[in-house]
């Protein structure tokens, strides 16, 4: 997995609440594999019009933000399915960061897996940093995971939280299966215990 | 101290907790589909075993055909491999599958349940959202993303922070046509759709203790629309009396045994949750969903809501934006929507009661729109042929199908067409979640039989006395 250490990047705003991953990309793309590359479908259905032309409308057409890495998005971002599919297309179309008030728990999760980071913060401050640059079109926002802040346009400047651990992985890169697996010995007698007080989880 | 049924789960599944919090779990039972296929392919590219084949259990569901049990019949290359990839790490990696030649073959989350896989004090996950349905047997049960799938078949293990906890009393009694899936519209409507974010939710109370298993499947189904991780229900009587005799549950002396650590497992009195909400129970009407939230939900008695009356402005954008893709006018009564097609199935309501329940509200008459009944396994389709219930539904000129998850998500091609409008049992409203510009509401199995023989929606109380 690649790193996250920091990101300075053109910031796009996107102030709908609720995005969910069927926005995000939508189910007739999972048959794909990975390595077809996902970026393609991001936002298929608000980005293109049923015979692949551009909606010229949708915020991620707009010249001054092909090359954004940061998404300034709303409450319950990545809400819905558990497809990583979903982190695969914002990550293969360029993002790195995504910064909202909330986030769907399990895109939370995934986010990590990829080496995307999602940054929480209060409501308040989203909605200040989203209008800031949406105020200077295509403007930068700076993310540092180390000491956690994220600057942007106008000043902004705020301090979000995150696991230890979590923060640790993505600065490091780190695999979680092999960090694991590390730990056979500990799991094996875990395993050992546990199935011998539930033994009618092992049918004989 | 007191502790809850989730805190009493986490804890006896917990092999290490780090000092930065991270906390080593086991996983007692992993479910998977042919939407996993990434899990096993990160396993097969790092040459790994399944670590635990007999804490696996798999079946094809997601991009199944629904008009036959010929995998061949999957025109796409790319979809039809999903479905046999399934098969092959089934027979490859020795786990237990339910093929689509299996007449145990269904959705993961009925089958689970149907097969006593699903057990209470167990940790089980799978690659899909709405393996919270799994809670309503007692269990802790979430969804993950294809990344933990392959670390849970490599290690049987997961990495998490624990969650919180949060309590849904329903008190009261339900009034006659109101279901669980309605209580869960009610739910959602009421704490929202990002209000159990990072909890796990306990539904508790007269109302919740009164549902069958098949309504407390329904209940915690749709606790990731929530925006929960998880949803359960405490193992009690009709838990036990669920289980009992299922092929996978426990026999003999093992049952004893193990129906004595169940009955551990309800929350202690006096156990404190992170939050704790209460609901009254009586007041809640069928409901419907009108936007592309399942959060925007109402009683059938109500009418589209209008934005202009919405004082928050993103709230206002985004309720003008769900009205404009739904096609729906503020101030029209939810009874005069006109719907196209009626889907009747999901992981949400595709067990046997669901059907009995659309079958009693169909005998006799004839539907007015397109409509189709998928169930949601093999035996509940032969169960319900057994019943007649089959019948009931091709008398009235709607499609019968095999078990599979659908119209719900469209993967298998079962889809809405733009500008169609369907009244659904599925989960999800969410923009083209049932085909490109398709027109979602989400209702009762009762309700959606009532508005595929009314043509639009209606209360299905006042339709179940009149023909």
């Amino acid at each position: 997995m690649e790193k996250f250490t920091r990101i300075d990047a053109v910031a796009l705003p996107l102030a709908q609440p609720n995005v969910d991953t069927d926005q995000i990309i939508p189910a007739r793309f999972l048959w794909h594999k990975r390595s077809d590359g996902y970026g393609q479908w991001l936002f298929n259905d608000l980005r293109f019009n049923e015979d692949g032309s551009e909606k010229p409308g949708f915020i991620l057409n707009q010249a001054a933000y092909a090359a954004a890495s940061v998404l300034v998005a709303e409450r319950n971002f990545g809400c819905g399915s558990s497809r990583e599919h979903a982190v695969w297309a914002l990550y293969d179309h360029g993002f790195r960061c995504i910064i909202a008030p909330s986030f769907g728990d399990i895109f939370y999760n995934n986010s990590f897996k990829q080496g995307l980071l999602p940054v929480v913060l209060p409501e308040a401050e989203v909605t200040k940093l989203r209008e800031a640059i949406e105020r200077s079109n295509s403007a930068h926002v700076s993310v540092d995971l180390q000491s956690q802040t994220v600057t942007g346009p106008g000043g902004f400047t705020a301090r979000f939280e995150i696991a230890p651990f979590r923060k640790q992985k993505l600065l490091e890169g780190l695999d979680d299966i092999a960090i694991t697996l590390a730990l056979s010995d500990k799991i094996t007698a875990f395993e050992a215990e546990f199935d011998r007080e539930m033994p009618w989880l092992t049918p004989a | 101290m007191p502790s809850t049924l989730f805190e009493k789960i986490w804890q006896r599944h917990t092999i290490l907790e780090r000092e930065d919090g991270a906390v080593l779990l086991h996983v007692a039972r992993h479910l998977v589909h042919d939407g996993s296929a990434a899990g096993f392919r990160t396993l097969r590219e790092r040459g790994l075993p399944l670590h635990r084949p007999d804490r696996t259990f798999g079946t094809p569901d997601h991009y199944v055909p629904t008009t036959t049990r010929d995998m061949a019949s999957i025109a796409e290359a790319g979809r039809r491999d999903m479905v046999s990839a399934l098969a092959t790490n089934a027979h490859d990696y020795a786990f237990t599958e339910f093929g689509l030649d299996d007449p145990r073959q269904g959705i993961i989350h009925v089958i689970g349940p149907e097969q006593g896989i699903t057990q209470p004090g167990l940790l089980m996950v799978c690659g899909d959202s709405h393996t919270a349905t799994h809670g309503a047997l007692g269990a802790l049960a979430f969804g993950i993303g294809a990344s933990e799938v392959a670390h849970v078949l490599a290690t049987q293990t997961l990495w998490q922070s624990k969650p919180r906890s949060m309590r849904v009393t329903v008190t009261g009694k339900l009034g006659a046509g109101v279901t669980a899936k309605d209580v869960i519209l009610a739910i959602i409507a009421h704490i929202s759709a990002a209000g159990g974010t990072g909890h796990v939710i306990e539904y508790a109370g007269p109302v919740i203790s009164a549902l069958s298993m098949e309504g407390r499947l329904t209940l915690c189904n749709m606790s990731i629309e929530a925006g929960a991780r998880a949803g359960m229900v405490a193992p009690d009587e009709a838990t036990y009396a669920y289980l009992q005799g299922r092929p996978y549950a426990p026999k003999g002396e093992a049952w004893d045994q193990a129906l004595a650590f169940w009955r551990t497992l309800p929350s202690d009195p006096g156990a404190v949750f992170d939050t704790d909400v209460t609901i009254d129970g009586s007041s809640i009407a069928p409901m419907l969903t009108w936007g592309t939230s399942p959060e925007s939900a109402g009683p059938i008695t109500g009418s589209v809501p209008d934005p202009a009356l919405e004082t928050d402005e993103e709230r206002r954008t985004a309720m003008t934006q769900a009205l404009d893709y739904m096609g729906l006018t503020p101030g029209t009564r939810f009874t005069d929507i006109a719907v196209d097609k009626v889907f009747i199935g999901s992981c949400t309501n595709s067990r046997i009661e669901d059907l009995r329940a659309a079958a009693a509200v169909v005998k006799g008459r004839k539907a007015s729109v397109w409509a189709m009944v998928v169930p949601g396994s093999g035996l509940i389709k032969a169960q319900a042929e057994a019943e007649g219930l089959d019948q009931i539904f091709r008398d009235a000129g709607i499609e019968w199908r095999h078990a599979g998850c659908s119209m719900c998500v469209g993967m298998n091609g079962d889809l809405v067409s733009a500008g169609e409008r369907c009244a659904s049992t599925s989960n999800r409203n969410f923009a083209g979640r049932q085909g490109r510009g398709a027109r979602t509401h989400l209702v009762s199995p009762a309700m959606a039989a009532a508005a595929a023989i009314a043509g639009h929606f209606v209360d299905v109380r006042d339709f179940t006395g009149s023909v």
